[in-house]
């Protein structure tokens, strides 16, 4: 065997005067850190990965994570983990997994940007007294509204009525402009997912399947739920998509751009292999491409068809990863009969993914948001469909700043695994989260309480949403159709001519 | 009860409307009949109706009995690329050739195509318990037979319209990333042929015994002659299968080395 050189990346340390020999700490870490000896707890650094799970429950305060600070020899270009990337290639020759979003340290546009505020002339709204429309419909709206005039009767009166004329397409209403992202069931647990279906319910909002098809336990909230239909086609069928309240195209992922998805065949659980409909323990494979699809024309038979299905009832999005040349394919994806562009910045999570890919492909999604939104304006068909953002939206400035720029929502993923407790530790891809998110081991799975769960995420979302209302307040607009694209309302701060110029706003002062 | 339609000049979507509405008026229809079908897509698209026969006339467009569930599509004629595309159960019997991507990630049910059919076929064909999908090609596939496969099986005959044989087929790429399912060929492959995960297994008599009732099914609708059907049950076939379940399961590191 070849040996590991990789030091261990933290130091689990247990204070004896204060452990009390519950053994809890053994319990709790999934990865098999903490092992009773004797009268004391010894602990594995080397399989830490600072998920606190142990010194969240720890009921004596016991246990502290630190970095491990060995020292390395620094260089400028040599970076640890450059180091660590190669100690573990050269001994596996494989590609490196990772979990979660970007790990890079680039830079991050929405905290170059200021929102900017009303003072005496147009004046502030207070928000506490005077109403705030937070409500969205996402998608196709028509290019105009057509009435048919008929002249009717009433009191002996001849009176001319208006009729729509115009077909309304089928639009999704949101409470507030804030849902929850693609997370597949397989990727996370049951009581995740259940966790954000009630708190979707709970909020007017919606939370999408990821590709793993639709759990059972899930259909009582399906008028929340979006379906997607990725290469796997894992789950899809007649029912699946007429379950749901709208359908997502996966084409690409905001943390791995241009790569399929890949469940390993450990994960495929009977629950799993219920819901993604393939059998117990094999790999649920979704290629890189559409197998039907290598055009916008194919794409758009992809949406047609799915309308065709689903009777022309339901809405269906696209999603694709935040790239340079996604302004022109939102643009096709405009022209295809699909009601929504999702647009997935590099810096969304993942349940697992190349880590080359994560940390190296894609672009930021707040210059797509805005080359997108200007593309489309350009074209003309702005007002025709809609657009939602995601891949890193941390809090509700984050979303402020995505409309402005030119959404009209957005989907959360990891904010709301952090409300559920996630620590960010990037190991989802191996199964066992401590906090029972992304796992399927069904004593991980129970330590995570839907209701507690739903709970928390609700609360995430309200409070997002009462901090937007506040924000457009000071904006001095009332309703948050005024702010999409607003860009006027942005500022940049430390950003050069070129970046203004990409994101369409002013630099500060001007 | 039997309704017949005339396609001639109709948007796919007013014929796709009309079946709907004739399903929907008339719980009893057992066969549409569809005249003049010239590219129209989606026919079928989404149906459960178990009893029911489509019968085409025509070539229809792409998409053919996508989503569908339990119905019998019968085109006399050529269809379009992927047929059967997601299709959960049912039956799609095409006199003709069909195009690329033929039964696309079909999860259940059966496809007979008489001749020949497109790149990709078979593509990401999956099995779900007593769902097991079936494809069987009369002709020839191009490349990319089965890529991807998770489950089912597809069953390539190699006879021309008189039952003649083909020779051996060109097809490059076959069952590339297979993980489930086998393809069952008439004839020798060469190993190069194969796409990566993909591998030739013995031919066992059970392979013959699962095979032969798609064959005899083949034969039977597109009237084939005992001795063809003779000739095919006792001829040299190929089986491709997965090298294993997990084809890519060794191209990532494990955590915590
Ligand atoms: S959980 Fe805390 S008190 Fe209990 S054994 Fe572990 S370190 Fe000691
Ligand atoms: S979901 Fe679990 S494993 Fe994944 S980053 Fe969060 S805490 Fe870690």
């Amino acid at each position: 065997m070849i040996p590991s050189y990789v030091p261990p990346k933290y130091r689990v340390e247990v204070d004896p005067n204060r452990c009390m020999l519950c053994e809890r700490c053994t319990i709790e870490c999934s990865w098999g850190v903490h092992r009773r000896d004797g009268e004391r707890i010894i602990s594995y650094s080397n399989r830490c990965g600072a998920c606190h799970r142990c010194v969240v429950m720890c009921p004596r305060d016991a246990i502290t994570i630190k970095e491990n600070a060995i020292s390395w020899r620094s260089h400028p270009l040599w970076d640890v983990d450059a180091r660590v990337d190669i100690y573990n290639q050269a001994k596996t020759g494989c590609i490196l997994l990772s979990g979660m979003g970007n790990a890079k340290e680039h830079p991050i546009y929405f905290d170059k940007i200021v929102l900017d505020a009303c003072q005496v002339t147009n004046p502030s709204i207070d928000p506490l007294r005077e109403p705030m429309e937070l409500r969205t419909y996402i998608g196709k709206k028509p290019k105009q509204l057509e009435f048919d005039f008929v002249e009717e009767e009433i009191d002996g009166k001849k009176i001319k009525k208006a009729k729509l004329k115009t077909k309304i397409a089928p639009n999704l209403k949101l409470d507030t402009p804030i849902m929850i992202a693609h997370m597949s069931y397989g990727a996370l647990s049951l009581n995740a997912h259940l966790s954000f279906a009630k708190a979707v319910k709970e909020c007017g909002t919606f939370m999408g399947t990821g590709e793993g098809g639709l759990p059972k336990p899930l259909y009582p909230y399906a008028d929340h739920i979006i379906t997607q239909v990725a290469s796997g086609r894992f789950g899809v069928n007649e029912e699946y998509l007429m379950k749901g309240s709208a359908i997502e195209i996966k084409i690409g992922q905001g943390a791995k751009p241009g790569i399929g998805g890949h469940l390993p065949g450990e994960k495929v659980t009977a629950e799993i292999s219920a819901t993604r409909m393939i059998p117990e323990g094999t790999d649920a494979i979704s290629p890189a491409p559409h197998h039907d699809i290598y055009s916008i024309e194919d794409l758009a038979q992809l949406v047609r068809s799915l309308k065709e299905a689903t009777r022309w009832k339901k809405p269906v999005f696209v999603k694709i990863a935040a790239v340079h040349n996604a302004p022109a394919i939102a643009v096709g994806i405009a022209t295809s009969d699909a009601d929504a562009v999702v647009i997935d910045g590099y810096k969304g999570g993942t349940g697992a993914a190349p880590k080359v890919f994560r940390d190296h492909v894609g672009i930021p999604i707040e210059m797509a948001i805005a080359a997108v939104d200007q593309r489309l304006r350009e074209e003309g068909l702005r007002n025709e469909i809609s657009v939602i953002a995601s891949g890193g939206i941390r809090c509700s400035a984050d979303v402020f700043k995505a409309i402005a720029l030119g959404a009209d929502a957005v989907y959360i993923g990891t904010a709301a695994m952090v409300a559920l407790g996630c620590r960010v530790c990037g190991r989802c891809y191996t199964g066992l989260c401590a906090w029972g998110i992304a796992t399927q081991r069904p004593e991980l799975v129970k330590r995570l309480d839907p209701e507690v769960g739903a709970r928390r995420v609700a609360n995430l979302i309200k409070a997002w949403t009462h901090e937007i209302k506040e924000l457009l307040g000071a904006a001095g607009i009332n309703s948050i159709e005024s702010l999409r694209g607003n860009r006027d309302r942005l500022r940049g701060v430390g950003l050069n001519e070129k970046e203004l110029e990409v994101l369409g706003i002013k630099a500060a002062g001007e | 009860m039997e309704v017949e339609i005339d396609a001639k000049n109709m948007h796919y979507k007013e014929l796709n409307e009309k079946i709907h509405q004739i399903l929907r008026e008339n719980p009893n229809v057992k066969k549409i009949i569809l005249k003049n079908v010239l590219g129209q897509r989606f026919i079928g698209n989404g149906l459960q109706k178990k009893d029911l026969t489509i019968e085409i006339y025509g070539i229809p467009g792409g998409d053919l009995g996508m989503f569908m569930s339990g119905p019998t599509i019968i085109v006399h004629g050529n269809a379009e690329f992927a047929p059967g595309n997601t299709m959960d159960d049912g039956t799609i019997v095409i006199y003709g050739s069909s195009g690329d991507v033929t039964a696309h990630s079909m999860r259940g049910g059966k496809v007979f195509v008489r001749g020949d059919v497109g790149y990709r076929s078979g593509i990401h064909m999956k099995a779900y318990k007593d769902k097991v999908p079936v494809l069987v090609i009369g002709g020839t596939a191009k490349d990319f037979l089965g890529e991807y496969m998770a489950g089912g099986t597809i069953i390539v005959l190699n006879i021309d319209e008189k039952g003649n044989d083909l020779g051996k087929i060109k097809g490059r790429m076959i069952g590339t990333g297979i993980h489930g399912g086998a393809i069952y060929i008439r004839g020798e492959i060469d190993k190069d042929q194969l796409g990566v995960a993909a591998d030739i297994k013995e031919f066992t008599k059970e392979d013959l015994e699962k095979i032969k009732p798609y064959i005899e099914e083949f034969c039977k609708w597109f009237n084939l002659s005992e001795d063809i059907k003779n000739k095919l049950l006792n001829s040299k076939w190929t089986k491709i299968a997965p090298i294993s379940k997990r084809p890519f399961g060794k191209l990532y590191t494990p955590d915590l080395m």
